[in-house]
């Protein structure tokens, strides 16, 4: 009879705990949520970008959700360069096909996969960008070659809406 | 607290104080039985109260002018030190004050690295003063976001990236203390906010700090327990208030130098050009008391190593306690520690330099040894040290070596033990 009252007792205790933790959990979350993108912030996801005016070998830079986005028209040298490297050599093998699917224009996010500063261009041993802030050399196809970065530059999801458009996000 | 009863002569006194005993904490405070062989290294403790009591003054002052927006934070810096009546001074004591702040503290640390302050029965008050220097480091570097110039907006972004370095989450990490998708806005106003806090947990964290101060009593050169109050101690008011008051005094006229004679020497030039999202400034270099660390962060090639390394660093030292066993506190007793603290002091000022280097060529290697070294004293020189190290016969009193004075009885029984 008292064994089975303290058993009573226990589940009743545990029984509480479970839900002031539920309730706890359900009134921190609000809390912590709030510092994740607004919604603000969230309707600025997609920008048109116009690219008629940009020559072989130039690049422009929008910015995109506050990054920098790089815009690059590359040169037959350039895009010969990125597509004869081995893919096995690579720190983080991509193939250049699957970065720049139309191979004259690349597109990726100016940001260095190290801690986020903006690499500058036509700099590096490997002729593409070279991140000043730890040293991260990038190829002609935004691929980290040499330095800190563990990762490529991060190519975001974009489409030719048509010849001279480009939409990001 | 107290070990005696205070008993107010006032009648008056003696209803409030039965009712709130702050008449009894006040006697405490002024009689509180201090070393008297403290020397000017230990005056560092006040000097820093009055370093936080000044940042926490000046920054509700700047508070009052400044807005935390993407679009007018640089300009309100801009409106303090041009329109504000006395804004220059008060930003200017504010800027190289946080400057002072870590100069200070890094005396303190230093002097307590040397003396054993950190050793039993005082592990709290170490642990305590290194979740104190980790909030300092936090509240600078939010405050150094605030003036929103190209370093404020790249050095956040550095930091806050180290986050990104955690497996599987680090992204949604950062994401979530940017409140977008990159350093904008949303994160300036909610460094603000916390900038304002942390001042307030670390003055909370100031009083434990002292509260467990008291309960042991301070260290002292010769690293000895000592009896209290006896020949060897001396109250803390008059004698350690009039001490404390001139450090103070001295350490203010090199404060009021920079102040007034070379108020951005401690800066960065770049950070006078408003954030720019597009352009990185050409080398970026965070403010010269988290150099060490951003050494040692750079010196690992490989990204979260690094960061795993540069946490290391500072969490190695929470636990020093336990990695230096040596029952002998002051260095002035350890001939081999002493030299091995020197070797420290050098290392972290070698860290310091390279810090501010590019990290390349002959820097890069420097870094790295340096960064060896670092963690090699902790977990392997004073972990030896403390077994093999002959240390030298202790006093058994401040007093004794000279008069033969009053012996603390712990002290007897550790020679004894030795013996």
């Amino acid at each position: 009879m008292s064994e089975k009252k303290v058993k009573r007792r226990e589940f009743i205790f545990t029984a509480t705990y479970a839900v002031g933790a539920v309730g706890v959990g359900a009134t921190v979350w609000p809390l912590i949520d709030q510092m994740n993108p607004d919604a603000s912030v969230k309707a600025l996801a997609s920008t048109e970008v116009d690219i008629s005016s940009v020559e072989k070998g130039q690049s422009i830079t929008v910015l995109w959700r506050g990054k920098p986005v790089f815009i690059r028209r590359r040169t037959e040298e350039e895009i010969t360069k990125a597509r004869e490297v081995n893919i096995d050599e690579l720190k983080h093998p991509e193939k250049d096909e699957d970065r720049a699917k139309n191979p004259e224009w690349l597109v990726m996010l100016g940001v260095c996969t190290h801690l986020g500063c903006v690499p500058l261009g036509d700099k590096g041993e490997y002729g593409g960008w070279f991140c000043p802030c730890h040293g991260s050399h990038y190829d002609t196809s935004g691929r980290i070659r040499k330095g800190p970065a563990p990762t490529n530059m991060e190519v975001p999801k974009y489409e030719f809406v048509n010849n001279n458009t480009i939409k990001i996000g | 607290m107290s070990d005696h009863e205070y008993i107010p002569s006032s009648k008056f006194g003696k209803w409030f104080n039965d009712r709130l005993p702050l008449l009894t904490l006040g006697k405490h405070l002024t009689d509180y039985p201090t070393p008297k062989n403290l020397n000017y290294w230990w005056t560092f403790g006040g000097i820093l109260t009055f370093c936080l009591i000044t940042q926490i003054v000046t920054g509700l002052i700047l508070a009052m002018h400044y807005v935390a927006h993407a679009d007018l934070a640089f300009g309100s810096v801009e409106h303090i030190m041009r329109n504000v009546n006395y804004g220059w001074l008060i930003r200017y004591v504010h800027a190289n004050g946080a400057s002072m702040f870590f100069l200070a503290v890094y005396i303190h640390i230093f002097r307590s690295l040397y003396y054993g302050s950190y050793k039993s029965p005082r592990e709290i008050i170490w642990i305590l003063g290194m979740i104190i220097y980790i909030l300092m480091m936090a509240a600078a570097f939010m405050g150094y976001v605030l003036p929103w110039g190209q370093m404020s907006f790249w050095g956040a972004t550095v930091i806050t990236n180290l986050f990104s370095a955690i497996p599987l989450v680090g992204e949604s990490i950062v994401t979530w203390l940017w409140g977008g998708y990159s350093v904008d806005n949303p994160t300036l106003t909610r460094f603000f906010s916390l900038h304002y806090l942390i001042p307030f947990l670390i003055l909370g964290l100031v009083v434990l700090h002292i509260w467990a101060l008291h309960v042991p009593g301070n260290n002292n050169p010769i690293g000895i327990d000592l009896k209290k109050p006896s020949k060897d101690t001396v109250p803390f008011h008059p004698y350690i208030v009039i001490k404390d008051l001139f450090a103070l005094l001295i350490f203010l006229i090199v404060f009021a130098f920079f102040v007034f004679y070379s108020p951005n020497i401690l800066g960065h030039a770049d950070n006078y050009i408003e954030a720019n999202p597009m352009v990185t400034p050409a080398h970026i270099v965070p403010e010269w008391y988290l150099l060490p660390f951003y050494a040692i962060l750079r010196s690992v090639p490989d990204k979260l190593l690094g960061v795993i390394a540069m946490f290391g660093a500072l969490f190695i030292l929470v636990i020093l306690p336990w990695l230096d066993t040596s029952k002998t506190r002051s260095a002035i007793f350890r001939p081999l520690y002493k030299q091995f603290y020197w070797f420290l002091v050098a290392d972290v000022l070698i860290l310091g330099y390279v810090g501010a280097m590019p990290a390349e060529g002959i820097y890069l290697l420097v870094a790295r040894v340096a960064t060896a070294y670092y963690f090699a004293h902790f977990l392997i020189i004073l972990p030896l040290l403390s077994r093999k190290e002959k240390v030298l016969d202790v006093p058994l009193s401040i007093t004794e070596p000279v008069l033969g004075g009053s012996v603390s009885m712990s002290a007897v029984k550790q020679r004894e033990d030795k013996l």
